[in-house]
């Protein structure tokens, strides 16, 4: 397959950049810098595809199809696509020659798969020898627990959040997806700018081991230290917080409609109450936060029964209107028509050629002058192969046929 | 900004930021600081309100938000009073010479003290002013409140959690400010490199809501694609399995509970292979278990009746061991799990103990010194972060 490389503006223009890997916490780096202009080339193959394109639903037409999947597609807008069978010597010798030429390397293999490539860091810095490498895994690339293969959502337990979320007399509840690995993409693009900002200062290039675990423990900083100082194990808590009260979710009219209200301090809760006009608001013990604390229950149930005949949209607005704290909770439909994320134009529509047109989402953060954009859908497997080693490589059309009948670019 | 520097200096030391931040916008800072920038946390005169967010950590000479402990850790201060127009001469005679400046006020707010980014980029055109709000600069909820449940609603990410048969939950540690803070520095090191190749700083407006999607991961493309609606199934991984089976991912054992869950893939076969193995090897392991062929397991097809038939074996398996049995079964066993941390166990983690991720650092307010996280960012082998920047305390 064959296709022209596209042109690239933004922020990150100019910038080579290799990736190796699969799934979310390698790929994911590389689309935030797609985003903004840098040229990022997925090394992939037919024989070791990414799980994203294989394991994930939801796919195109609820038909399974390694160039059908969303979660490959909402991770790798952008980027260019090159088929390079790996265990071949010349599959090797290609992946050198991209090197040579990028100022960045993202790979997120289990520490080790690189070096026995021959495409470790230190292996490439040979080659290249202003390279930045940022490599991501689970738990680092030294320590007892480095080579441990483990997904995103069991490392998101393992960091401490999945206790935290749900009811203090239930289970913990899982967070969606491998909520951690998208913890660890922010730490990793601020980690390969940073890195290339040493070489732009002592032009030799680096190496950064990135663990996921580590940035996940950074979150989880405050609760930490309340362990650290005073040997508080803290627990999950519903939806209370002992800031604000009340402080829920309540539900509205309709099927699984709920509405976010939080009150911050005795003054916003004088708004709330003129607001609802109750008899229950009145009573003088939910005038202070002392008063709604030990009453948080029976509130929290008097706020439910008072909501729940209500529209989301038309709670949502009074409330906003009379100064108290409250957001729908958006259902994932919502966010498409959300009217704050499509003023941002945070999703956008982009086109596939089996996928059709569908909803990728762009970067949150907005640079005044050099904005990011999603301006092309995910590759196909190879779908730049030819149009990278013939057009930015210099092979002939007979050497890359050539390669081709060898099974090098499989 | 500082020009060649050593080679064990942090990769961004010499540039420095202003941070006018409240609670959304500290973890901005503190990575910078991480980074190597010298930031200097500017706080309303008698000090950030920030500080009295509960909860508090305790110490021999006062008690102080955990929040904004570990937030700001690695940031000096000073209090500065940006509503009266010799603090705002101040801000602006400081902001000509630094290299960042951060802030999460309401939109507006900044540009009516006259010291918003047509301000700062006419005195400093190489100034990257990063702002992060809820919603962001402009549209219509700019300047909407919220806080971290009203994010956490807005972005999507409550109604993916919780139990089915109750409201939909949030985290209880917040995580709106902490996706905020770092997608906020993404930006902002995005606009830096744009600067190093032309000079010219740029305004990185940041928004809370949208800092959530990265959350969500491809929960929003099933309705994209499928027009389905993922939601919240407990301790249940849902979205694998395209006849809508829900995955076990949370399991009761003996003193508290592991994660675990049947996957497809060459990892996932294996992983389940040993499982039970493992079962067998304690004569738990029913037949139709034992007889399964996981070479040609596929995750994403198989029905719900047969799941539930695993599920159920399985979950009075894993009843009978402690969570310490089985991070070591796992490993040897090649099982894709881990267990459902505590702070506490996380505390107690040698991998973390291995790997010095963790520093001492004096924390003023408390009058005691902390167990830290240390920063995150590993160089070549080196450790840079909270330890390697000297912190704390009042600069005037």
């Amino acid at each position: 397959m064959t296709d022209s490389l596209p042109k690239r503006e933004g922020a990150l223009s100019g910038l080579h950049v290799v990736e190796f890997g699969g799934y979310g916490a390698g790929p994911a780096v590389g689309k935030s810098l797609a985003e903004h202009g840098a040229e990022v080339i997925r090394v992939e193959s037919m024989l070791r595809l990414d799980g994203f394109r294989t394991n994930y639903p939801p796919y195109t037409g609820n038909i399974p199809g390694i160039e059908r999947a969303a979660m490959f597609a909402i991770t790798n807008d952008n980027k260019l696509s090159v088929s390079l069978n790996l265990k071949t010597e010349k599959g090797r010798e290609i992946a050198i020659r991209l090197v040579e030429r990028a100022q960045v390397v993202v790979e997120n293999f289990t520490p080790g798969a690189m070096d026995r490539l021959g495409l470790g860091h230190d292996a490439m810095i040979v080659h290249n020898p202003t390279l930045v490498t940022l490599s991501t895994c689970n738990q680092g690339r030294t320590g007892p627990q480095a080579k441990r293969a483990g997904f995103g959502s069991h490392l998101t337990s393992l960091s401490g959040f999945t206790h935290l979320t749900g009811w203090p007399d239930r289970q913990p509840a899982l967070l969606w997806g491998p909520y951690i690995d998208y913890i660890a993409v922010a730490y990793g693009v601020v980690a390969v700018l940073a890195g290339l900002e040493k070489v732009r200062r002592t032009g030799a290039g680096c190496h950064i081991d990135l663990s996921q675990y580590e940035t996940g423990v950074q979150w989880m900083a405050p609760a930490m230290l309340r362990y650290f100082a005073n040997g508080e194990v803290m627990d999950r808590d519903g939806n209370r917080d002992p800031n604000s009260v009340p402080h829920g979710v309540f539900p509205c009219s309709g099927e699984e409609r709920w509405c976010a209200i939080s009150v911050h301090d005795d003054a916003e809760w004088s708004r709330f109450a003129s607001e609802v006009g109750e008899p229950w608001v009145k009573e003088p013990d939910f005038a202070t936060v002392a008063g709604r604390r030990a009453d948080e229950g029976r509130l929290e149930e008097l706020i439910a029964g008072w909501t729940s005949s209500q529209t989301r949209e038309a709670l949502v607005e009074r409330m906003r209107r009379a100064g108290v704290h409250a957001a729908p909770v958006n259902d994932m439909g919502d966010l498409y028509s959300d009217q704050q994320l499509s003023f941002r134009g945070t999703f956008e529509r982009v086109d596939h050629a089996v996928m059709g047109l569908h909803a990728v989402p762009g970067p949150p953060y907005r640079l005044s002058e050099t904005p990011g954009k999603v301006t092309h859908g995910a590759p196909m497997v190879g779908q730049h192969t030819e149009a990278v080693l013939c057009g930015i490589l210099g092979f002939s059309s007979a050497e890359f046929e050539e390669l081709k009948a060898a099974d090098v670019l499989d | 900004m500082a020009g060649s520097v050593e080679q064990n200096f942090a990769p961004l030391s010499g540039l420095r930021a202003l941070d006018l931040t409240g609670e959304l916008g500290w973890l901005l800072g503190r990575i910078l600081a991480d980074v190597g920038v010298e930031v200097q946390k500017l706080d309303p005169p008698g000090g950030d309100p920030g500080r009295n967010l509960a909860p508090l950590i305790e110490g021999p000479v006062g008690a102080v938000s955990a929040a904004w402990v570990a937030y700001n850790m690695g940031k000096s201060r000073l209090d500065l009073d940006l509503s009266s127009p010799e603090g705002r001469a101040r801000f602006l005679d400081l902001a000509r010479e630094v290299d960042f400046v951060l802030e999460s006020e309401e939109p507006g707010v900044l540009d009516a003290l006259g010291i918003g980014w047509e301000a700062l980029h006419a005195l400093n055109p190489g100034l990257i002013l990063t702002s992060v709000t809820p919603y962001g600069q402009d549209g219509p909820l700019a300047g909407a409140p919220a806080s971290d449940l009203e994010l956490m609603s807005a972005g999507g990410a409550v109604w993916l959690t919780g139990d089915a048969d109750r409201p939909p939950v949030r985290m209880t540690l917040p995580q709106s400010v902490c996706w905020a803070g770092s997608y906020a520095a993404v930006g902002t090191m995005i606009a830096h490199h744009h600067r190093q190749l032309t000079g010219r700083g740029q305004h990185v407006d940041m928004s809370a809501q949208a800092g959530l999607l990265p959350a969500l991961v491809h929960a929003p493309s099933f309705f994209d694609l499928l027009g389905e609606n993922p939601m919240r199934a407990g301790g249940y991984l849902v979205g694998r399995n395209i006849n809508g089976a829900a995955m076990r991912n949370i399991w009761l054992c003996r003193d508290g509970y592991v994660t675990w869950a049947i996957y497809g893939g060459a990892a996932g076969r294996q992983s389940n292979r040993g499982m039970v193995e493992w079962m067998e090897e304690h004569g738990m392991a029913p037949e139709f278990l034992r007889d399964m062929d996981w070479s040609t397991f596929d995750v994403a097809t198989v029905t719900l009746n047969e799941v539930s038939a695993m599920e159920s074996a399985i979950a009075k398996f894993l009843e009978t061991v402690t969570k310490a049995e089985f991070l070591r079964q796992a490993e040897g066993r090649r099982l894709l799990g881990y267990v459902v941390s505590t702070t506490a166990d996380i505390a107690a983690d040698d991998q973390l103990e291995a790997r010095e991720a963790w520093s001492e650092e004096l924390v003023p307010e408390l009058g005691r010194s902390l167990r830290f996280p240390d920063g995150w960012l590993k160089i070549d082998g080196v450790r840079y972060g909270v330890s390697s920047v000297s912190t704390g305390g009042q600069d005037d």
